[in-house]
């Protein structure tokens, strides 16, 4: 039984000019232990279907239909004060900005032993014990002094230690990391991606890590779902996404990433942009960019299939449509996936 | 801190010498203070004795002086209408005003905060439309008018409170008070209801503004996230972060209920400064005047000074002192 399974989930906000879907029916699944990678422009839905999971969408954003299990039990529909109990202590929580993320008020000793206690019986000698050792395990100098100190105290790096040693400090088994790195130096975000693979794979917990650099997801996640316009475009393990991508999206997303060594003289990018909740095309939403459409992508929505080792969402790859076989040939021969891999890995 | 603490007191002082400038112009601009306490029949000879006797004479800055030292050992001269020392009279009347002012304060603080808490929490709830509607009316009407109202349904039609005076009083030392007595309470409702209800309905918009703001704040979100109860998401995380512009305005708004006593003093007959105030305003008493200006002045000094000091309580990022931000990730 996977760790968290989602089903069919979509999540829409009504508002006064109608009712707006930011996910539309995406499926999919963690493993324990397992980090996925969750990539896509911003408005993909990335970060909604991580605030679904842990339940905290902003009203009046809510769970429209579809269902949300962990380890087996449904958690999308649990009156409020189930679900906190398993906020933080099953299932962890990483934003995006560190330096907002913690309370400037409170030493970050403090915050530590306030949630420690919360899901524990610990006492406060005990707590604040277990503070000063997950401060140390996520590579705070001077624990013992750090830990009464204010978060204004720690640099933005450091503190976003702070943020993963308190979505860690219980051991839940799934911890939902958005945009992690994303507001840091970018020589500190290599260190916190190091830091956080290291910790989840020594406590064995599984991350859902919502991104949208592909670097990022090449070098930590062990599978990676493309999301485009609420829906999922293709998923799969990270080495088949990326070295053999199939949804012609996925392709242009490697393409748009700068690797040295690569001798192509101009970035490939996607033309157009990304359409906005309240007009997404009908058939396939990417089709209006996408050089490769033909008239059933105009019309028809097309659901996820397994192309090789991954999964697919694109009439290039239906059986039927002969036609399109050689365009869908020349498509994965032309991916430029291996500088991208080469390029992030060293 | 030490360093900010001298340096806001030095900022004080020259905030009470400037005040102390506009009082003292005051005897000098608002008519002849000799023509004040004297009779008509005064020979012009006896007038300009009195003048050289009372230092009348002498240069703005000699006169101006004597006035700052004598102000600063709490002597104001003696009022023209009374004949008593201002200072006496004021230690006098200080203690109906500041318990007034307390009172009301202590009524406005306790109600309006968690009428502003629970409006921010429950944004949309019909409570909080009505509590947010009828903070309009409070902010809206005027003092007087909650007063006259007031009595005219407790005292004129309930005959349930009395409609003017402190009540039964009972001495500690210098200080009459009227917190001691049942009589003294009853007289004491409606009046700091009438002069606390403004500020009640300000702190409550407040607080809930600030609340509102607060809540959408990562760190709340993040707080969430990590599974704590809604007691400590609200009251634990949230509500200290509304603090510190509570504590501004709740300082600021002290003064001014101090400062502004004189209107429900009057409604409700309350033998306060403020009330003495008015009285000296209509028969010109200048050293009555020029001392509660000082006074209230000072009043707000302090307040200001407490409020300041408050904010290092409250918010950790202004203790410098403690070290700076160090070590990178």
């Amino acid at each position: 039984m996977p760790l968290l399974e989602v089903e069919n989930l979509v999540v829409e906000f009504p508002t006064r000019r109608g009712t707006l879907t930011a996910v539309n029916d995406i499926s999919l699944h963690i493993d324990e232990g397992e980090v996925l990678g969750v990539v896509g422009e911003s408005g993909a839905g990335k970060s909604m279907t991580g605030a679904a999971i842990i339940g905290l969408l902003e009203p009046p954003g809510r769970v429209a239909s579809g269902r949300i299990l962990l380890e087996g039990e449904r958690i999308d529909n649990l009156p409020y004060e189930k679900m906190r109990r398993i906020r933080g202590k099953r299932i962890g929580a990483i934003f995006q900005d560190p330096l907002t993320s913690l309370n400037p008020l409170y030493s970050v000793g403090r915050q530590l032993v306030e949630t420690i206690q919360t899901h524990t019986d610990l006492s406060p000698t005990q707590a604040r014990a277990r503070a000063i050792e997950l401060l140390t395990e996520v590579g705070i100098p001077a624990p013992e002094r750090r830990v009464d100190q204010y978060p204004h105290q720690f640099s933005g790096g450091m503190r976003q230690r702070v943020v993963i040693a308190l979505a860690l400090c219980v051991n839940p088994r799934l911890i939902i990391a958005d945009e992690p790195t994303t507001a840091l130096d970018v020589s500190i975000q290599a260190q916190i991606i190091a830091l956080l693979k290291r910790l989840c794979r020594e406590h064995g917990t599984a991350v859902m890590l919502v991104t949208h650099d592909m670097g990022v997801i090449a070098e930590t996640a062990d599978r990676v779902a493309v999301m485009y316009a609420g829906r999922i475009a293709e998923i799969g393990p990270v080495r088949e996404v990326i070295k053999n991508a199939k949804h012609p999206y996925t392709h242009g997303l490697m393409g748009s990433i700068p690797s040295i060594g690569h001798d192509s003289e101009r970035l490939e990018q996607i033309p157009g942009s990304m359409p906005r909740l309240t007009d997404i095309p009908t058939g396939c939403a990417f089709n209006p960019r996408c050089p490769h459409a033909f008239d059933k992508c105009r019309t028809v929505r097309p659901d996820l299939l397994p192309i090789e080792d991954s999964w697919t969402a694109c009439w290039l790859y239906d059986g039927e449509e002969g036609r399109n076989k050689e365009a869908s040939k020349k498509l994965v021969a032309e991916t430029k996936a291996d500088a991208v891999l080469e390029g992030n890995n060293g | 801190m030490v360093a900010f603490i001298l340096r806001r007191l030095i900022q004080s002082l020259f905030v009470m010498f400037f005040v102390a400038l506009v009082s003292f112009s005051m005897f000098r601009f608002v008519g002849d203070p000799v023509n004040q306490m004297v009779g008509i029949e005064t020979s012009i000879a006896e007038r300009e004795a009195l003048r050289e006797r009372l230092g009348l004479n002498d240069p703005f800055m000699v006169q101006f002086g004597r006035y700052i030292g004598k102000a600063a050992t709490g002597e104001f001269g003696i009022s023209y209408q009374h004949k008593r020392p201002v200072a006496e009279m004021l230690v006098e009347r200080m203690p109906a005003t500041l318990e007034l002012a307390l009172v009301s304060a202590v009524f406005s603080l306790l109600l309006g905060v968690p009428m502003g808490v629970y409006a921010g929490l429950n944004r949309d709830g019909f409570i909080s439309k009505v509590l947010l509607s009828v903070s309009l009316v409070g902010i809206s009407l005027p003092t007087f008018l909650i007063g006259i109202l007031l009595i005219f349904f407790f005292s004129v039609q309930l005959n349930l409170l009395p409609s003017f005076g402190r009540g039964g009083l009972i001495d500690i030392g210098l200080w009459k008070t009227g917190l001691l007595t049942i009589d003294g309470w009853k007289s004491l409702i409606m009046p700091s209801i009438t002069l606390g209800l403004f500020q009640l309905t300000l702190i409550m918009r407040l607080v809930r503004s600030e609340m509102l703001e607060v809540l959408r704040t990562d760190y709340i979100k993040f707080a969430r996230a990590r599974g704590l109860t809604n007691r400590a998401v609200h009251f634990g995380h949230a509500l200290k972060n509304t603090l510190v512009p509570v504590i501004t305005i709740t300082g600021l708004q002290l003064g001014s209920i101090i400062a502004f006593a004189i209107i429900t003093e009057t409604v409700f007959q309350w033998p306060g400064m403020g009330q003495m105030f008015l009285q000296a305003v209509t028969t010109v008493d200048i050293p009555i005047m020029a001392a509660y200006l000082m006074l209230i002045a000072f009043f707000f000094v302090v307040i200001n000074l407490i409020v300041d000091l408050l904010y290092y309580v409250v918010d950790p990022r202004l203790r410098v002192d403690t070290g700076k931000a160090s070590g990178h990730g």
